[in-house]
């Protein structure tokens, strides 16, 4: 039942490892049957970029990606989800993100993992400050208005 | 009653604080309305909101509009649009 799906959600300072958190939803079951997986990485902007730090609101983050996650749980017939985010300082090649979603069939996996992605880009209280390779302060990242029509494209008749 | 007022990312950069407690005058009703007396508080706040329009807010760690109540709100959260994921 979907209803009985409890999301895995943790906001952490330290990496993740993608194929144990694959394992720890999947492990001792035969009922999933598709599994999506998601991992935002820091990226070096073609050298200019050193590091990103992440500032993030604790608490809001943990209830606002709870609340996006039961939001999916609710969409999708999903068997288990995970969302980690990382804050701090993250290095180019790092992982920032990883949404794991779990289902019988793949249609409600992917689409969950990708709702999910355009919802924490849009909703998730979490800032990205460029920190530049010529040892310079690059500034808050602008948020892009595609996220927000990316997630707008989820809404439902009505909202 | 005070309360708490959070800022995050280029907002609290501006302000120079990352939070602090506030008597609020009695008229301040909704989140324009705060936003509104916020400014005129001072040149940093004038500096970190002179665009009220792109600021996102929070009360009780929840998304509001601007034109939202805050009669209750325990901790009310101002900050620019989320660059996270």
């Amino acid at each position: 039942m979907a209803g009985a799906v409890v999301p895995a959600i943790r906001i952490q300072r330290e990496d993740f490892d993608v194929a144990a958190e694959i394992a720890g939803l999947t492990g001792g079951r035969t009922d999933i049957g598709a599994v999506v997986t998601f991992s935002g990485l820091c990226r070096d902007e073609q050298g200019a970029l050193s590091a990103l730090e992440l500032e993030h609101y604790p608490g809001m983050a943990e209830a606002e990606i709870g609340r996006i996650a039961a939001e999916a749980i609710e969409r999708w017939p999903l068997q288990g989800l995970t969302v980690i985010h990382r804050h701090g300082k993250i290095m180019p090649g790092e992982n920032i993100v990883l949404v794991v979603a779990a289902s019988s069939h793949r249609q409600a996996a992917f689409e969950a993992a990708n709702f999910l992605m355009d919802y924490l880009k849009s909703r998730a209280p979490f800032w990205k400050k460029e920190h530049l390779a010529d040892g310079s302060e690059g500034g808050w990242v602008d948020a892009k208005e595609a996220d927000d029509h990316a997630a707008d494209r989820w809404k439902k008749p009505g909202e | 009653m005070s309360t708490k007022l959070i800022y995050f990312a280029w907002v609290r950069e501006r302000i120079g604080k990352p939070e602090e407690e506030v008597e609020l005058p009695s008229g301040i009703e909704t989140v324009s309305e705060l936003l509104r007396w916020l400014r005129s508080r001072g040149e940093e706040y004038e500096n970190a909101l002179q665009y009220p329009d792109v600021i996102r807010v929070a009360i009780n760690q929840e998304h509001v509009g601007h034109r939202e109540k805050i009669a209750g709100a325990r901790e009310i959260a101002l900050f620019p649009p989320m660059t996270g994921g």
